[in-house]
């Protein structure tokens, strides 16, 4: 399959100095990339430059293999549509009126829709689902509604690429997800390539085929999706240094506290994650376990926990692992547990609990009788 | 068709109709009233050549029809001129007028007056016009070197209105050192009136006028796009730099036209495109657009009429009446801003 929109060498940034260099993107119909990045790292200057706001300072963007200087405005408009982040001013429109705007490229001079063009309309809003306030003036519906009703107008414009700047910055998460999942359809079922900026990573991961992180003066990654959201890539790309990035699932989370860990919860099946977070919270450390590798609380006390005492996945846990806990236990004054019954594979765990109130250990059932022990 | 847009279809049947026959209705008073009263059964006869009263005839060619027509033509085109320039600066609140860009056609045109006058010549009626264009760029260039530092749209119009008196100060100096014989005429004209305009003043502003209006009409999709912000528009294919060079360059000459021909005529810009668009309930340029036209042509009768009856046989400036009706407009759409922001 071609690649649809590509760069060779590009520079983009302001006045003639270059922001970012040696930018090569190669984009097919159907795809979607997604910029990621710190705030300020240029993710917009790319996007405008695609768009044909700016110009690019230095290397050529190519659109279906033709330079995107090549084309004229109107040639362009039938091709490339857009989406800002920019509040709009709409004196008395309607948000059908807003959607109409799409189909200027296809009218006459004087911009009288015919009725393949009201069509195309009524067909976009049904994607985004709008039909329903059309009529409504474009000032009086929420943010989401807003979001979706500027989506509509990009699509009905028949685009073979979208260019879209943080489409979801004003949306909470349901919104968010709502808006992301029309987008994936669209760029699927309607073959448009799509090229956006998102600051929610999680999201960003979700939805698309190909990531290009920015950040400094030139792209530091650019690759398939899963290739780029990796722990140590993510983290080096925003600097994180107080706390750390789940690659499973595309979650950060906080720094893990710090100190001798006097607690020891044990855990599993997800029960652990909500005493984690709390314990994280008021900065109590601790230890858990006996978790196995491919549990969910794994992934969230391996970057929280002080000391996480493991098995493989899907075996049994074996007298070592135990033995270890154990070891890890007697150093401990409070135990944690989050467990309420016990299975085949972590029997072991039914021992420690009776382990730690042989051994004359504080037991508690729940973490905010912890915190309130110690804060 | 959608339910709402055939509302919206009959609406602007509804009000073009009914602004349509209320423009005839002022044109007939206009050209009926006055310090010698003619009744229309008399103008019909006029008309159709039968009368015998050579004084109405007189009256009514020579003065009254001229100057009702120049007033619907210039009030049409301060109407459109208002509009286009608040769709340029995307501010309600600009116009001809507080931009001070009448004034700077009012002091350019005042300047040529005197010193051809005083050299013993007249003026042509397009001279006239040029002289007001140029004066209109030059306060518009002002304008768009301050637009550009300032964004606050409150800040523009102060800052339009500062120009505004400047080029009323240098006016009235010019005018104050003038010959005695053209004083008397210029200083009608410098405070705004549709008295004195001739056949050939009429035949002038009505090509001018209407070329200028049927190219805003063309205009009016392009204008569409650019209601949703200049990025948008871009996008849609507008060729921004030529676009807004249309805008400065037809809303200056509009202006300019009025200004050449009746001086300096305040708060119709803004007042008829805001009571235009609460009345269609849209916003829509092609809709607008020729509501507006008419709309001005009707505020610029309406006020003319009040300016030369009221306190008749003394004839107010049109100038004064406009602001009467057209400041209060103003004021509103401060305050309605402000709700908004």
């Amino acid at each position: 399959m071609n690649d649809y929109f590509t760069t060779k060498q590009l520079a983009v940034g302001y006045d003639g100095i270059p922001l970012i260099r040696d930018i090569e993107i190669r984009l097919q119909k159907g795809h979607i990339l997604t910029l990621i990045g710190p705030n300020g790292s240029g993710k917009s200057t790319i996007l405008k430059t695609a768009a044909n706001y700016l110009k690019a300072v230095a290397g050529t963007v190519y659109l279906d293999g033709r330079s995107l200087r090549c084309f004229s405005g109107h040639e362009l408009s039938r091709r490339l549509s857009v989406m800002l982040t920019q509040r709009l001013k709409t004196e008395l429109m309607t948000c059908r009126e807003v959607v109409e705007t799409g189909r200027y490229p296809y009218t006459g001079q004087l911009g009288i829709l015919s009725e393949e063009d009201r069509r195309q309309v009524l067909e976009a809003m049904d994607a985004v689902n709008v039909r329903d306030f059309a009529d409504r003036f474009f000032t009086a519906i929420s943010d989401g509604q807003k979001q979706r009703v500027l989506l509509a107008r990009a699509l009905c414009q028949q685009p073979e690429i979208m260019v879209l700047d943080e489409p979801t910055s004003y949306l909470d998460i349901r919104y968010e997800l709502e808006l992301l999942s029309m987008l994936r359809d669209m760029a699927r079922h309607r073959h448009i390539a799509v090229m956006m900026s998102l600051h929610a990573l999680d999201l960003a991961e979700r939805v698309s085929d190909e990531v290009l992180c920015v950040s400094g003066e030139t792209i530091t990654h650019y690759g398939k999706t899963d290739e780029i959201f990796t722990k140590e890539l993510i983290e080096e790309l925003y600097g994180v240094t107080n706390g750390s990035y789940q690659p499973l699932f595309g979650s950060l989370e906080m720094q893990r506290p710090q100190g001798v860990p006097k607690v020891f919860v044990i855990a599993g099946g997800g029960t652990g994650i909500p005493a984690y977070r709390g314990l994280q919270k008021m900065q109590i450390p601790y230890a858990t376990g006996i978790l196995h590798e491919n549990d969910v609380d794994y992934q969230v006390a391996s970057a929280l926990a002080s000391d996480v005492i493991a098995e493989k996945s899907f075996q049994c846990i074996t007298e070592s692992t135990y033995a270890c806990a154990v070891e890890r236990l007697k150093r401990c004054d409070t135990m944690l547990n989050c467990l309420t019954g016990y299975g085949e594979t972590n029997r072991a765990n039914q021992r420690l609990a009776a382990a730690a109130e042989q051994l004359g250990l504080r037991v508690v059932k729940n973490y905010d009788e912890i915190v309130e022990a110690i804060g | 068709m959608e339910t709402y847009e055939r509302h919206r279809t009959l609406r602007f049947t509804l009000v073009l109709v009914a602004m349509s026959l209320v423009l005839l209705a002022l044109m007939a008073l206009n050209i009926t009233l006055g310090s010698v009263k003619i009744p229309l059964s008399e103008i019909v006869r006029i008309l159709t050549g039968g009368s015998t009263n050579e004084t109405a005839a007189q009256i009514l060619w020579k003065i009254r029809m001229p100057r009702a027509l120049a007033g619907a033509l210039l009030g049409a085109a301060l109407a459109l001129s208002g509009f286009l320039l608040q769709t340029f600066f995307g501010n309600p609140i600009a116009g001809p007028y507080v931009l001070g860009i009448a004034s700077g056609a009012k002091l350019t045109v005042s300047i040529v007056l005197v010193c051809v006058l005083s050299a013993g010549r007249a003026v042509s009626a397009a001279g006239l016009i040029g002289a007001a264009f140029v004066g209109s760029m030059i306060s518009m260039s002002f304008v768009l070197l301050i637009a550009q530092k300032v964004h606050r749209s409150a800040m523009l119009v102060i800052s339009g209105v500062m120009i505004g008196y400047i080029c009323s100060a240098i006016t009235d100096f010019i005018i104050t050192f003038a010959d005695d014989a053209s004083i008397v005429n210029l200083h009608n004209w410098s405070k705004g009136s549709f008295s004195g305009m001739s056949w050939d003043n009429v035949a002038v502003i009505a090509v001018v006028v209407s070329i200028a209006s049927l190219t805003v009409f063309l205009l009016s999709k392009p204008i569409g796009a650019y209601r949703l912000g200049e990025a948008y528009a871009q996008n849609m294919g507008v060729n921004i730099r030529v676009f807004r060079i249309a805008l400065v360059f037809l809303s200056s000459i509009l202006s300019a036209c009025v200004t050449a021909f009746a001086g300096p005529i305040s708060f119709v810009g803004i007042a008829v495109p805001h009571i235009v668009k609460s009345l269609l309930k849209t916003a829509k340029p092609i809709l607008v657009i020729p509501v507006c036209f008419i709309g001005g042509a009707i505020f610029c009768l309406g006020c003319d009429l009040i300016a030369r009856t009221v306190f008749a046989p003394t004839e107010l400036s049109v100038s004064s009446v406009t602001a009467i009706f057209g400041a209060p407009v103003v004021i509103l759409l401060l305050i309605k801003r402000r709700k908004n922001v």
